[in-house]
């Protein structure tokens, strides 16, 4: 039977500060680091050679964002596993917030101004989830976690959330959030039949609703469905939606194998490319370095990803390491989607491009995260108050 | 140890499902590689040559605006050429080089430097910002023979708002300025036409209200730009739908001498055709200068404006709310009329008050008028015979029968800030006051005094009602669009007896043309011309009983705040209404001394479409008018600066 064990636990003051340093994920701080270099690169060629508007700023707040990261990651894990609830209550409560601001009218903030950056509820919540779903399995014990009854709390834990951020209305955090507590529900051991369910109700659901079109109990208005048609094919519409996707496929295409150059990349430059900052930046990246430059960006997130989940693969705790693979696969979801949506692979959702997109929310978000997995990589040792 | 069994199997399992996870996370990086590689490796070569293609930008253009002018065609709000400069910050070599040579061609303030530069800060490279507008053309012909010196600065003609009539008719127009960040928000349709640079919306009159008509549709041109991202030709140009021109009920000649009329006066006047509702004439005195405000008007105007005790910037015509006194007392004798309560013959006899419980009511004549009947009630505007007959109606019947003449709700016309003005009824009392009604105040609604409130077009609708006699003749400001006349739209019946309707004819008619009438210097001698009117005088302020007791202070005695209103409602001719008028002249004394003479003169103007000859006035007052005649063709003589500037303007 499963049991509460509690038992004398090797303290955090017991590993020496040299020792933390020592074991931060060094391989990976640099690898993030070179990220964000690559992140100035671009910003200062999209601003024409400049630092102003963008570069200057996103220097300051990655700076910024990493010495948050390492001061979280010397942290000890079990002050995060202590708030890991208090803090997903607060997004919550935040969330509801700028939601019940933004309908009654006294001004629709998605956002709280924290002066260096705007903190957006939705932003906290994709990493309050995944810390709340490790607390959750870390405390049950293992033959209940594909009962049904146990499979509910963190499927409730995570619509909740994701139904507040779509109303919002941003579709794409909203299937962050759902896609982050799905990798940590998977990594936690729930049955693969749960996994495949919903996956073919998925489908099933999507082929209803094309199959609609036109009918009488039709399931999504016209202009939904033209939203779709723009998606699978944007030369129908390359004015409208269509624009941004055909301009990017054309700038990504013509960059080549080797690239224009540096700050040469005349569809970027020529104003073509809209977002060029934000949400299309890789498209520059791939206009101006051609296939090098892309595929070694897209690299260098794959290798991130690898070093993060072997990481937690050394984790003996259960929070530690489902909080480190739930960090590591939001950071795929995130440069995934991206990827795909300039590329023409998905619709346009507006999700950045992790640490290289211009914006402050999504990256310090990111920072803490990391930040969260080197701590449960740092105090990785086994928590005896683990359900075993 | 059982313990230990169950957690390696559980971190196993971990381990199993993350390495499942980070395979497919790898697959779907290699499906990104794969399609990397598709699209710059395999099919690149095609993609780069659409690239070469892709020199093509589309970019909005402003439509013109649409024009107004008066109902004879003449330009009330029109569109002059506009030459601007714009600075495009990523063709430049260096701002600051750009600004310092500028500098040498035209003079560019600190000022104008300042707000580009916070501009170009906040906008990308490409995006063209204004840098100077109002260029005179010799200044925008040396920019353009220096343009090769001049990368990034953009030369432009575009289109500014002008308004010919500046001060005479920014009450009807209104202005347009550059449109806020908070406009762009509310605007639904996301019309590209508000983000261009130079982007005007109406804020005012008939800009504003007529907004949608004016603006147009966005057109777009197709550039073709160079690999430097300068513009080579223009591919094609698509100009969009130009503002519809719009034609106003407005008589400009009309107009002017209404407001040249009221000049010094804080004063309206609304002119209105009693069968179509046309308003030929809103003046509202003083006004301002609307062309002040395209560009932005300077703190010290704005101050100015705001100063002015004459309060320029509220259209008196239509938002200006005044108990209407006396003017009102056709409503109170229609109702006794219409209700069978009162006979047209009853008389009651006025000793100069009325007691109701323990209060006296007052007549404006001390002394009493005796036996009063309602042609002489309304002749003399009896105050007695008034209150004895809204005593009898009372107030829901008085205030129904006001709601049909327009009291009590705002007029519809194409103009925005319109009041409604009140009519107070036991409801309205406990609502807006918690408190009870009272017969008293029956008897001072009764005069047009308490809480009922009129603005001068109410009065003029009322007035044109009585006239029409059939229907509920509604204003309206626009009469045409792109030069078609919109059709009137019908009216809903008046639904009043047309013999009680003639005995209020019949008496306004004695006011104006019946020896001892209120408005009897103010007629109009020319029997095919006669007006028939009404005088209204509205206290302002209280007169307590220790000054009734001593002497009621006369207007002239008491500072100009604190004197009466003066009213007049009046329509004509008499045998064949055509035209109807309310006129209030603010802190101006008697109605009949301040604001019938200028009825009449107004309403002469409109009958005779022109100069009205003298033989027109009463004898009495001829040499006054020749006199004034002559004064103001010796002014016009000397120096005519309006006329200058309708000149220039055409």
């Amino acid at each position: 039977m499963a049991r509460y064990v509690p038992r004398p636990s090797l303290s955090a003051a017991e590993i020496p500060f040299s020792r933390k340093l020592l074991w931060l994920n060094w391989p990976l701080t640099a690898l993030l680091a070179v990220v964000g270099g690559v992140g100035f690169l671009m910003l200062f060629s999209v601003a024409g050679g400049s630092l102003d508007p963008w570069a200057r700023d996103q220097i300051v707040r990655f700076s910024l964002g990493f010495a948050v990261m390492i001061l979280v990651a010397l942290i000890d894990l079990k002050f995060w596993r202590m708030i890991a609830l208090p803090f997903y209550l607060i997004s919550l409560a935040l969330l509801v917030v700028v939601e019940v601001a933004g309908v009654t009218g006294m001004g629709a903030q998605r956002w709280i101004n924290l002066g260096v950056a705007r903190l957006q509820p939705s932003e906290l919540m994709k990493i309050a989830l995944v810390m709340v779903l490790a607390l959750y399995y870390q405390n049950l014990p293992s033959n209940r976690i594909s009962n049904p009854l146990f499979v509910l709390p963190p499927i409730l834990l995570a619509v909740i959330p994701a139904a507040l951020v779509a109303k919002q209305p941003d579709l794409g955090t909203a299937l962050l959030l759902v896609g982050g507590a799905g990798v940590v529900m998977f990594v936690a051991g729930v049955s693969w039949w749960y996994f495949a369910a919903v996956i073919s109700a998925a489908g099933g659901a999507v082929y209803a609703v094309i199959l609609s079109r036109g009918t009488e109990w039709q399931l999504l208005k016209d202009y939904q469905f033209r939203r779709i048609e723009t998606f699978l094919d944007p030369s129908q519409d390359p004015l409208g939606a269509g624009y941004h996707i055909t301009q990017s496929t054309i700038a990504i295409g013509s960059g080549g194998l080797a690239g224009k150059g540096f700050m040469q990349g005349s569809q970027t430059h020529l104003s073509f490319l809209p977002e060029a900052h934000t949400d299309f930046i890789f498209t520059t990246l791939a206009e101006e370095f051609g296939f090098v430059g892309g595929a070694g960006l897209l690299g260098l997130y794959m290798l991130i990803i690898c070093v993060a989940t072997i990481g937690a693969l050394r984790i003996r705790n259960t929070f530690g390491r489902l909080l480190a693979a739930g960090v590591a696969s939001t950071f795929f979801f995130f440069f995934a989607i991206n990827m795909a949506m300039v590329m023409g692979l998905a619709p346009v959702v507006g999700v950045p491009l992790p640490l290289v997109s211009y914006g402050g929310t999504s990256m310090l978000t990111l920072l803490f995260g990391f930040g969260l997995l080197m701590s449960a990589q740092i105090h990785a040792e086994p928590d005896l108050r683990d359900y075993r | 140890m059982m313990d230990d069994a169950r957690e390696r199997e559980r971190h196993a399992r971990f381990s199993r499902r993350a390495l499942v996870l980070l395979g497919g996370q790898l697959a779907v990086g290699g499906v990104l590689g794969w399609r990397l590689w598709q699209l710059q490796v395999l099919e690149g070569e095609a993609y780069l040559n659409l690239a070469e293609e892709n020199r093509v930008n589309l970019q909005p253009v402003a439509p013109e605006r649409g024009e107004i002018f008066d109902r004879a065609g003449r330009p009330i709000a029109v569109n002059l050429p506009n030459y601007t400069l714009k600075l495009i910050r990523e063709r430049t070599d260096s701002t600051e080089a750009t600004f310092a040579r500028l500098r040498k061609l035209i003079d560019l303030t600190p000022r104008e430097e300042r707000i580009a530069l916070s501009r170009l800060r906040r906008t990308r490279g490409f995006v063209p910002i204004p840098l100077k507008e109002n260029l005179s053309w010799e200044a925008f012909s040396r920019i353009n023979a220096n343009a090769p010196s001049l990368p990034g600065v953009v030369p432009e003609a575009t289109w500014t708002r002008f308004y010919p009539e500046a001060d005479g008719l920014v009450h009807v127009v209104g202005y347009v300025a550059a449109v806020t960040d908070a406009e762009i928000e509310r605007d639904r349709s996301n019309d590209p036409i508000l983000r261009l640079p130079n982007a005007r919306i109406g804020k005012n009159g008939i800009e504003k209200s007529a907004e949608r008509n004016l603006r147009g549709a966005a057109g777009a041109r197709r550039v073709e730009v160079n690999a430097a991202g300068r513009e080579i030709r223009e591919l094609s140009r698509d100009e969009g739908r130009r503002g519809d021109d719009l034609t106003l009920t407005i008589d400009l000649d009309l107009q002017r001498y209404a407001m040249e009329r009221l000049k010094g006066e804080s004063a309206a006047a609304v002119v209105m055709d009693v069968i179509t509702g046309d308003i030929v004439a809103l003046a509202s005195t003083p006004g301002y200068d609307p062309n002040k405000f395209v560009f932005g008007i300077s703190t010290t105007d704005w101050n100015a404006l705001r100063a002015d005790d004459h309060d320029p910037l509220r259209n008196k015509a239509l938002a200006g709310a005044y108990p209407p006194g006396s003017t009102f007392k056709m409503m109170t004798a229609l109702a006794g009329l219409e209700t069978g309560l009162v006979g047209p013959s009853q008389s009651w006899f006025c000793g100069g008050k009325m007691r109701l419980g323990r209060r006296d009511f007052h007549c404006w004549k001390r002394g009493g008028h005796g036996s009063m009947n309602l042609k002489s009630g309304l002749k003399y505007s009896c105050d007695v015979y008034f209150y004895e007959v809204a005593k009898k109606v009372g107030i829901r019947k008085l205030a129904e029968l006001c709601g049909r003449f327009g009291l009590g709700e705002a007029p519809e016309i194409e103009a925005p800030n319109v009041k409604a003005g009140n009519m107070p009824t036991p409801e309205w009392m406990l609502a807006a006051r918690g408190e009870r009604w009272s017969g008293g105040e029956t008897l001072n609604v009764g005069i047009g005094q308490g809480a009922v409130l009129s603005t001068p077009l109410q009065l003029a609708v009322m007035t044109a009602r009585l006239a029409n006699g059939r229907e509920q003749v509604s204003p309206r400001l626009i009469k045409g669009r792109n030069g078609v006349d919109v059709p009137v739209k019908p009216f809903a019946p008046l639904g009043v007896d047309p013999r009680n309707l003639a005995k209020i004819h019949d008496a306004m008619n004695a006011v104006s043309n019946e020896a001892g009438g209120t408005a009897f210097r103010s007629q109009i001698f020319d029997d095919d011309w006669r007006i028939a009117g009404k005088t209204g005088t509205a206290q302002v302020r209280r007169i307590t009983v220790a000054e009734r007791a001593v002497r009621v202070r006369k207007n002239e005695e008491l500072p100009w705040h604190l004197r009466d209103h003066a009213l007049f409602v009046a329509y004509g001719p008499v045998q064949a209404p055509r035209y109807a008028i309310g006129v209030v002249v603010e802190h101006g004394g008697s109605g009949s001394k301040a604001a019938a003479p200028v009825a009449r003169d107004i309403l002469l103007r409109a009958f005779f479409r022109g100069e009205p000859p003298l033989e027109a006035y009463p004898p009495w007052i001829r040499p006054e008018i020749e006199a004034a005649r002559k004064a103001a063709e010796q002014a016009r003589l000397s120096t005519d600066p309006a006329g200058a500037l309708r000149g220039q303007a055409l």
